[in-house]
């Protein structure tokens, strides 16, 4: 195990290498002198030289590579251009918002997700299992924003049962906000439970054909025992690995369901510095998008060898 | 990725051609009717210029805010009088498109890499998976946006930024199925003949690369759909006043207290278009994956 934890995390070394290189291209892929896009209004002579002086663009690439390597590894992601403010100080303040509604949308897909894929493993073939599957095909083909917004119509215009916008901590007022977080919440984790129900339905079917099942049954062992207690436990496993993939990706998902619902995290932090230029910004949220999703990635496959110790000798 | 080398356990080692998906077409009935249901949908986009009752653009500011049946506006008008079955019949022929060529730039780029990586091995595999990796390593949204960003917004660059969002898709199935190719005998016995590479790719690989590629690329398209439609919906994408499925439900989303059609209507659109695209997928895979037919 520890040799496979070691090839692991040699082998995102690289990985990790290049996608600095990609977010630090980011800027450069930009038509014009990143000096002039870094400053957006504020182009006096001075402020450009500085900036020419400070990110080493007078330099070959790979210096000011290196140079602006240096930054992020010291936790000096630069400023916003709009606001002047630290990015990192920018995006941890709107991180504990993303969190939530994140953590808020993949409880709600699990919710959806396990009773529905099991009734579909156990009555498979089923009407049931038919609409089940049907509804796992819709809810993946359905873009966020628009059940956002159908949300938003239904329960907060027409039924006023939800507030719209706005975002109230949890340790402030828990039961505020969870309305809050509700409806962005189910919007975001549509498409998650979709998925999750596809993954325990054909966990549990593979699970329900192996013969401990059979034994369990032929032991004398009500179907509903087996159901829950013998076949679920391991039919989640592959379900688990699918969710840390998920909660590495919750900055993905916020960028179009914070900007339906005016939520105030990191996913609508990237949209509007995107229509403000401000590139310092959109590389940190590009940068720790990538890396979260590269941890959680790393720690599903770890997950997945601690559980099955075949894969660590594959 | 994973029923890539279960498709390709399925068949017989010989050259394949995409007749035998027109087979699955008649003979499995799910595989038949998203068949028609996409076939439906390309048709659209072919003759909506011809169907459609108005002119998708023309503003007629005393037509606007009509409801959905009104005598000459089945659906209704938008904010600017514009007759919303005829913007969203053209959105099809953006949507569609946008789509094709972003799953071509995918196709291409990534099936290059992982038939390179997969056949030639060694460093190249090394290095080449490496880049794959790096690419993975971006949730496909972020990167797509990523690249819009630093592109510019615009459909061209909507196109570029999900084609490079699938290239890493394409290429672990490629390299995956070349992989698991290269050890059979027909293969291993053609270049003991003294086949050359080419040849050995042009007849041998490729063909037998086609039906978990074809299952692939409609999936591919339904994902292409959605981020073209979410990154229009950011501002990203389409620009104003091209008929966009995305940004008619971003227009039409200030409007939802007392027109809410406006957009419903075209996120119903883009809800059956993936649907069917990823129903095809989906029956496609089922009905090649020799695990599921049993």
């Amino acid at each position: 195990m520890t040799a496979y934890v070691l090839r692991r995390l040699l082998l995102m070394l690289p990985v990790a290498f290049l996608v600095t290189v990609g977010v630090f291209m980011l800027i450069h892929l930009s038509p014009g002198d990143p000096a002039l896009i870094i400053l957006g209004e504020d182009r006096s002579p001075q402020a450009i030289a500085q900036i020419h002086q400070e990110l080493g663009l007078d330099k070959p690439l790979y210096v000011q590579y290196g140079i602006w390597l240096g930054h992020i590894v010291h936790g000096d992601w630069g400023r916003s251009i709009t606001t002047h403010q630290p990015v990192a100080v920018a995006i941890t303040e709107r991180l504990p918002a993303t969190i939530e509604l994140g953590l808020t949308a993949l409880l709600w897909s699990l919710l959806v997700a396990i009773p529905l894929g099991t009734i579909a493993a156990v009555r498979r073939g089923s009407v049931a299992d038919s609409v089940a599957t049907s509804i796992t095909v819709a809810g993946v083909s359905i873009p966020n924003f628009f059940i956002g917004i159908v949300l938003i119509f239904v329960l907060s215009v027409t039924l006023r049962l939800f507030p719209f916008g706005g975002y109230v901590p949890f340790l402030t007022d828990p039961l505020e906000s969870l309305r809050h977080v509700a409806l962005p919440a189910i919007a975001l984790g549509t498409a998650g439970a979709a998925i999750n129900m596809r993954f325990t339905r054909s966990s549990m079917i593979e699970v329900l054909n192996h013969d401990y099942i059979r034994t369990a049954r032929a032991k004398g062992a009500s179907w509903r025992r087996v159901v829950f207690v013998h076949a679920l436990k391991n039919a989640l496993i592959p379900v688990v690995t699918i969710v840390g993939l998920q909660i590495g990706g919750i900055i993905e998902g916020a960028v179009v369901t914070e900007t339906v619902f005016t939520w105030p995290g990191v996913g609508r932090l990237a949209v509007e510095s995107i229509f403000n230029r401000d590139y310092t910004v959109v590389q940190g949220i590009v940068l720790l998008a990538a890396f979260s999703y590269m941890v959680a990635n790393l720690l599903v496959d770890l997950a997945y060898a601690w559980l099955d110790p075949r894969i660590s000798y594959a | 990725m994973s029923n890539a080398p279960a498709i390709v356990a399925a068949q017989e080692p010989v050259r394949r051609t995409p007749i035998a998906l027109l087979d699955l077409i008649r003979t499995h009935r799910r595989v038949t009717f998203a068949f028609a249901l996409v076939a439906v949908l390309f048709l659209i986009a072919l003759v909506s210029p011809v169907i459609s009752p108005h002119d998708p653009l023309a503003v007629r500011p005393d037509d606007s805010y009509l409801p959905p049946l009104t005598p000459g506006h089945v659906l209704g008008t938008d904010e600017l009088g514009r007759d919303l079955l005829s913007r969203v019949l053209w959105g099809a022929r953006v949507s569609l498109p946008v789509a094709f060529v972003a799953v071509a730039v995918g196709l291409f780029a990534g099936g290059l890499i992982g038939l390179v990586s997969g056949y030639a091995g060694g460093v190249a595999d090394l290095l080449l998976m490496r880049f794959v990796d790096a690419l993975l390593a971006f949730p496909g949204l972020i990167l797509a946006i990523a690249v819009v960003a630093a592109l510019g917004p615009g459909l061209r660059n909507a196109m570029i930024a999900i084609g490079i969002v699938a290239v890493p898709v394409y290429a672990r199935l490629v390299r995956a199925v070349v992989l698991q190719l290269k050890q059979m005998e027909f293969i291993v016995a053609t270049r003991a003949l003294g086949a050359t590479p080419l040849r050995l790719v042009l007849r041998h690989l490729i063909p037998n690369l086609l039906n978990p590629i074809i299952v692939q690329v409609s999936l591919s398209a339904g994902f292409a759909i959605l981020a073209e439609a979410t990154l229009s919906f950011l501002g990203l994408g389409a620009q104003l006043p091209t008929p966009d499925w995305g940004q008619m439900i971003n227009a039409g989303a200030s409007f939802l207290t007392n027109d809410p059609w406006l957009a419903i209507v075209p996120g119903a659109a883009i809800s059956i278009t993936v649907y069917s695209f990823n129903l095809l997928g989906d029956s496609l895979r089922d009905a090649l994956d020799p695990r599921l037919r049993s």
